[in-house]
């Protein structure tokens, strides 16, 4: 069973049109737009995201920087509306994505979150083979015939650099894979389901440099299709990627701006301090 | 002194760890002891014959199959309430409800009963539904008793997983039932867990089928007839006043043992091949 099953990926890739046509398979959204409007956020009494008004430039890196606890991460998971499971955050505020405020009472949650590939902290691979790990997405928003999920697989295998490392074993469970492969995995995983925006909440963080240096490669390339926002906590990966850079400090905006700009000339006092190091 | 508190503690854990592992080799040891001499093929293939409960021939193969029968019907309807139930709680409700914490408490509370409680209230039950002592009665009886076990030690394992996985789930825009069969997978090996311990408690138990599933020589033919099971068999035998039925008591008690055991083993060898592809 598992060695058929082997073959028939093999005899696919064996046909494969090549990576660059395959990503224009992807349907191409003309505008990605995220807006953000008055976000306000309390989980419980506390206020953790102060006014937030915000646009996110399409088809380029964002990357949100700031100390611990200053509500990076809260922001990310309201862009996807993760929060939902938590009835203890409260959101008001609108946040405009291609033009649809998704906490409008007739957004479904699900398209919105298949709107958005999140890309988490640590890699966290479905109990199940390589295979199936990036198979599920697709098969889930209703991919179900063999041939185009076998093909769905190879293509984001190959975007991510993973399928040579992983050709003769993707039937075997994704949990062997070491870190930075099992990040890669996620990212095809998530790229699978064919987002329009990719958001990355310290994606890097869990990783040795050379699967982070992996990683940010990948970011660069997939910026050509994709709107990214990353939530980062080292400055030079910032320096690195970004395109523009978001300051934030105890739920609010400090500064945000063209990546070079920020480094060079920061604005703000307490942006400066913080570049500095003075405080983190 | 603080390499004396260090050898002082050190000698404590051991002592505590030889214990147990004495009192089980005692156990076992006391019950192949007595019991290996009678412990003969007749014994697990025949039913009991005329007379077996003074010494004559026959075996307890009634209670085998009567044992069985009930762990295994009260087990499918137990994961069948229980699975659901855990996944609710953990899962669909918020972290803090109110609603999981009330249930959880219950749970504590149905587990502290007492089997013979169960007993009692599966007869009233019964009495109630019309249904005389059987087969039906054991199984609903002892599924009773060995749900809250089932529950709450799933339950325990369920709350040991990190949120990474829901959430990496719900990420790839996965409804919740869809998110609930991944995590099921992933949680299979705890399942098993909650599943022998449930069957330890379930199996060995006489006091719920004592007034419920009723005794019997005879395998039943239906869940209407009353079943014998192995706990009651060995009270029985033990009861008599032949030495040699005495000692048959003893086989039985291994053969439930060796029952137990080996259920134990198969589960653990299926959750090892379910979860082959485990974080």
């Amino acid at each position: 069973m598992i060695s058929t099953n082997q073959f028939r990926v093999n005899s696919d890739h064996n046909s494969f049109i090549g990576m660059d046509e395959a990503v224009n398979l992807k349907k191409l959204v003309a505008n990605q737009s995220i807006r953000i409007e008055n976000l306000d956020v309390y989980i419980e009494d506390q206020h953790i995201l102060k006014d937030i008004n915000l646009t996110i430039s399409e088809k380029s890196i964002t990357c949100i920087i700031g100390p611990s606890g200053c509500g990076k991460s809260t922001f990310l998971r309201t862009l996807n509306r993760m929060h939902d499971e938590s009835p203890e955050v409260k959101i008001s505020g609108k946040i405009f994505v291609d033009d649809e405020n998704i906490y409008g009472s007739r957004v479904n949650v699900i398209d919105t979150r298949k709107k958005m590939g999140l890309l988490a902290q640590r890699p966290c691979p479905l109990p199940m083979s390589i295979f199936e790990n990036v198979a599920y997405g697709p098969r889930i928003h209703g991919i179900k015939k063999r041939k185009a999920v076998n093909q769905i697989v190879i293509q984001y295998l190959q975007y991510v650099g993973l399928w040579d490392e992983v050709r003769d074993r993707v039937r075997t469970s994704a949990t062997r894979l070491s870190i930075g492969q099992q990040q890669r995995l996620c990212l095809a995983r998530g790229l699978a389901i064919e987002p329009e925006y990719i958001l990355g909440d310290e994606a890097t963080s869990a990783l040795d440099p050379l699967s982070t240096k992996k990683i940010e490669e990948l970011f660069v390339k997939l910026k050509e299709k994709y709107t990214i926002i990353l939530v980062t906590h080292t400055l030079r990966q910032a320096k690195r990627i970004a395109d523009h850079v978001i300051f934030m400090y105890l739920g609010k905006i400090i500064e945000a701006g063209p990546t070079e700009e920020f480094f060079n000339n920061p604005k703000k006092q307490l942006t400066r301090d913080y570049l500095l190091g003075s405080f983190s | 002194m603080k390499h004396l508190e260090e050898k002082i503690f050190k000698i404590i854990m051991i002592c505590a760890a030889m214990l147990i592992l004495g009192v089980l080799v005692y156990i076992i040891a006391t019950v192949f002891y007595r019991g290996l001499p009678a412990l003969t093929l007749d014994m697990i293939t025949k039913l009991p014959g005329g007379g077996f409960y003074l010494g004559k021939e026959g075996g307890v193969l009634n209670a085998i199959v009567g044992s069985i029968y009930i762990i295994i019907g009260s087990l499918v309807i137990s994961i069948l309430i229980s699975v659901p139930l855990v996944m609710y709680i953990n899962f669909y409700l918020p972290a803090k409800s109110v609603f999981s914490s009330l249930i959880r408490f219950s749970l504590d509370i149905l587990f502290g009963i007492p089997s013979i409680v169960y007993g009692a209230f599966g007869f009233a039950l019964m009495i109630y539904l019309g249904i005389r002592a059987s087969l039906l009665g054991g199984i609903l009886t002892v599924a009773m008793l060995i749900m809250p076990i089932m529950m709450r030690s799933f339950d325990e394992i369920t709350r040991l997983l990190s949120r990474d996985l829901p959430d990496a789930l719900l990420s790839l825009g996965a409804t919740k039932y869809e998110m609930v069969k991944v995590i099921l997978r992933q949680l299979m090996p705890g399942l098993v867990t909650a599943i022998l311990l449930a069957i330890g408690r379930g199996i060995g138990d006489a006091a719920t089928v004592l007034f419920t599933a009723g005794y019997t020589d005879n395998i039943p033919a239906s869940l209407n007839q009353p079943a014998a099971t192995l706990p009651l068999s060995i009270f029985f035998q033990l009861g008599s006043p032949v030495e040699e039925v005495q000692t048959r008591a003893y086989a039985s008690a291994i053969i439930l043992t060796i029952i137990i055991l080996f259920l134990s083993f198969s589960a653990r060898y299926f959750s090892s091949k379910f979860s082959k592809n485990k974080i």
